[in-house]
């Protein structure tokens, strides 16, 4: 009895990602429908897309993500309706704009850097350094190649 | 009473690497050999007293001393015995014990291996890895005790998280831990080295073979979470970018970077500031990754024991070891002067770039881990980096890395002519765009990643394979044949994991190229076509496993009328935990995972079912396994076994002692 009634709790808690009844029918739109859902965020989890996640609002925006596609709208205009009612937090990867543009360059500015400092230091290499022999040296080297 | 022996070893150990981080450090400031002396033994009594401490932990959890709170929260009676052993390090405080053993137990093998090591350095060395462990038994003791016991025993446990009562989960952290501690090592050889001011050619030996120890757990220890994440998570995603991900990603990024650099130093004595660095950064980013882990600041799908107070602790930690490293290396790192002489085209210069690409690699993925907190903290903005931010800014370097490879891997050290080592790798590039090309062709209109990923992993794996053999010299095949086997072990060590390098990103490319997936309902004795196969759900059952009830599936896959494999996907729920979980049907292949997930009832009958082919999924792990053999055959390779300081004294067969 316990256990059939926990059986029935656990079946009517989360299913998996995406559910046979939200798929479209047109498979091109339903394709959109899949990489628009890849980059945006459950948000009530952590860190996941809502195209993997097992919450019910992510289901919630996937269907609506669905319902703008058949209404229409461009890839980007669904994100913006999302992004307008759920805050920029959704989008897994923030446009590169104002100050997130800083993100984005981060790694190209440093890679220049550390490119510049790196043949820096190639050119240096290319010499090292050079003391002369000092006395004791060369009365050492004259004593090797006597001997 | 066990337990409480345990508990009192444990603040014991405490005591024993309090001394050993100042007794060894003021006998090699003094010259005074039997204060340097005493850090071996200590070494070795810290191992024997951490190690009772976590054999009393573990006897608690596997008879169940439910006194014990720890045990409480994360076991149970029914439990496998497996898991029961795997629940000791499966939460924050086990997890903290077994951290600090593993830092005992490269401590000892530095005491029982080390017996080549100057002295002075092997004193200082063992002094700044007990400073580690007084730091981390401190904050065990003091925030996270494992060994708390409750007033009011309960009668069983709560359970483990069902989704870590797997057999990849079970041996995914001490692998990880092994990675993370091991680059301690190469830490506490850059500190020494620095408080003695002198870096050579020898410690350069004597540094790289920690570092390719800790480098190569840490390369399993990733691979079996990838693993795991890809059969147990129900949709055969292997790699999500998540935090926690990200901080084993960087020390691996930083310790593959220190892995090259060292070479440098041993063959050429330069690139010496530069690796000691690395060496610093590496268990920076080691701390750096724990922070994240367990302080929750930055939400991760691996929910783990998230306190602010631990944070904090940790933060602590780093800012004194990190802090203190880098003041130490900012005043001496002008004393180690480099000596070799190269040109611009050159292995030196080969492996600079190398170290570009993956420090710089290794920042995109800190800066984008950390990116959510900068922005909330400084311009009051909640904002998310995923996947796509990764991919898209990751990606690019590893691009990079693959197509230098061969080119740096091949040039001859000091100078080396770009046009004759193209030349050489004339084969490689040709049958990499060759290959490109005709996968191009062959799928239609689909993405770019299968074309490059088999242009990029033909160019790497063809150029190790050129590289290996023109590695032989001239003559008759058969004498170079022989030469083959008689290259040196780091010269087969590099091929392999480099050849690795290139099995996973052609696996990573195939898989995110040409995966197919299907997500239907499905009722009992109906049947579909998934690629080439057809798949029949031909029974679902209800059963029961020791700690858990399950929904099982009994899948029928045919291709062409023959029977190719018969899956059991499962749905299985954890009463104690009140968790569900998937445990997806797999028939793993060469050349492709067939991957069957069985999901919900649905109301008008029938079930969800989902099904993938993953075409070359396990050339991803199987690609990391190679880099890590390549790791295990370098590290045997003779110049390791002989020591190092052979001019001083008769050489030594360290495995001999």
């Amino acid at each position: 009895m316990i256990r059939a009634l926990l059986v029935m709790l656990v079946l009517a808690g989360p299913a998996f990602a995406v559910q046979p009844d939200e798929i479209l029918s047109d498979p091109v739109l339903e394709a959109r429908a899949r990489d628009i859902s890849a980059g945006l965020r459950c948000p009530v989890c952590r860190n996941e897309s809502i195209d993997d996640s097992n919450a019910s609002i992510a289901r919630d925006l996937r269907l609506l993500v669905r319902e703008r596609l058949q209404a229409g709208d461009t890839d980007a205009e669904v994100s913006d309706f999302v992004v307008d009612r759920y805050g920029e937090y959704v989008l897994l990867s923030p446009p590169a704009r104002g100050t997130t543009l800083l993100l984005w360059a981060a790694g190209p500015l440093l890679l220049l850097g550390g490119a510049g400092i790196a043949a820096l230091y190639l050119r240096r290499r290319r010499t090292g350094p050079t003391e002369p022999l000092s006395d004791k040296e060369k009365a050492r080297l004259d004593q090797i190649l006597k001997g | 009473m066990l337990t409480e022996l345990g508990h009192f070893t444990l603040v014991l150990a405490l005591f024993v690497a309090a001394l050993q981080s100042v007794i060894p450090l003021v006998g090699a400031h003094k010259s005074w050999s039997g204060w340097m002396a005493m850090a071996g033994p200590a070494a070795k009594i810290q191992l024997l007293l951490i190690g009772f401490s976590f054999a009393a932990l573990t006897h608690a959890f596997v008879t169940s001393d439910f006194s014990l709170k720890l045990v409480v929260e994360n076991s149970h009676t029914l439990k496998p015995l497996i898991y029961k052993i795997s629940g000791v390090w499966g939460n924050h405080e086990g997890s903290l014990l077994l951290w600090t053993l593993i830092l005992a137990l490269y401590g000892a093998l530095v005491a029982w291996f080390g017996g080549n090591l100057p002295d002075r350095l092997r004193a200082r060395v063992l002094a700044v890895q007990a400073m580690i462990a007084v730091a981390f038994i401190l904050f065990m003791l003091l925030t996270s005790n494992p060994f708390l016991r409750l007033a009011v025993p309960p009668f069983n446990g709560q359970d483990l998280n069902p989704l870590l009562q797997d057999p990849g989960l079970a041996f995914h952290p001490p692998f990880l831990y092994l990675g993370y501690v091991g680059m301690s090592m190469p830490f506490s050889f850059a500190v020494a080295a620095l408080l003695e001011g002198r870096v050579d050619a020898a410690w350069g030996r004597w540094v790289r073979p920690w570092t390719l120890a800790a480098w190569m757990f840490l390369s399993v220890g990733i691979a079996l979470g990838s693993w795991w994440a890809y059969y147990e998570l129900g949709w055969g995603g292997f790699w999500f970018w998540d935090p926690v991900e990200n901080a084993s990603f960087m020390p691996w990024l930083i310790g593959s970077a220190l892995l090259h650099s060292a070479i440098v130093v041993e063959k050429r004595e330069s690139l010496k500031a530069w690796t000691i660095l690395l060496a610093i950064l590496a268990f920076g980013f080691s701390l750096i990754g724990t922070f994240i882990v367990r302080s929750g600041v930055i939400t991760s799908v691996h929910a783990f024991a998230s306190d602010p107070d631990r944070g904090m602790f940790i933060l602590v930690i780093l800012g004194i070891f990190m802090g203190g490293a880098l003041t130490l290396f900012t005043a001496r790192a002008g004393t180690m002067e480099a000596k070799g002489v190269f040109s611009t085209v050159s292995r030196e210069s080969g492996l600079v770039l190398n170290n570009l690409l993956l420090t710089v690699s290794c920042f995109v993925v800190f800066i984008g881990t950390i990116w959510p907190l900068i922005a909330e903290i400084v311009w009051n903005r909640t904002l998310s980096v995923g996947a796509p931010f990764f991919n898209a800014a990751f990606t690019p370097f590893m691009i990079g890395i693959a197509l230098a490879l061969p080119i740096g891997g091949l040039i001859p050290w000091k100078r080396a002519e770009l046009g004759r080592a193209l030349r050489t790798l004339r084969g490689a590039l040709v049958l990499a765009v060759a290959l490109g090309a005709l996968v191009w062709a062959m799928q239609s209109g689909r993405s770019a990643l299968g074309p490059i990923g088999v242009g990029l992993a033909t160019w790497v794996g063809a150029g190790v394979l050129i590289d290996l053999w023109q590695r032989t010299g001239r003559g008759a095949l058969g004498d170079r044949f022989r030469r083959l086997r008689r290259l040196p072990r780091a010269d087969w060590g590099k091929a392999v994991a480099h050849f690795g390098f290139a099995v996973s990103i052609f696996g990573i490319s195939a898989i995110l190229a040409w995966q197919v997936e299907d997500i239907r309902v499905l009722r009992e004795g109906e049947s579909y076509d998934l690629g080439p196969y057809t798949i029949t759900l031909q029974d679902v059952r209800e059963g029961e496993g020791s700690n858990y009830f399950t929904t099982i599936a009994e899948m029928r896959v045919e291709r062409g009328g023959a029977t190719v494999t018969v899956l059991h996907p499962e749905k299985r729920i954890y009463p104690v935990a009140g968790m569900p979980t998937t445990e997806a049907g797999i028939d793993h292949g060469l050349l492709r995972d067939i991957y069957l997930v069985i999901g919900d009832a649905q109301d008008g009958g029938g079930y969800a079912v989902r099904g993938y082919i993953k075409p070359f999924a396990n050339w991803i792990w199987g690609g990391a396994f190679l880099m890590a053999l390549g790791g295990i055959i370098s590290l045997t390779d003779r110049r390791y076994r002989v020591a190092a300081g052979a001019a001083r004294r008769a050489p030594v067969v360290v495995g001999a002692e």
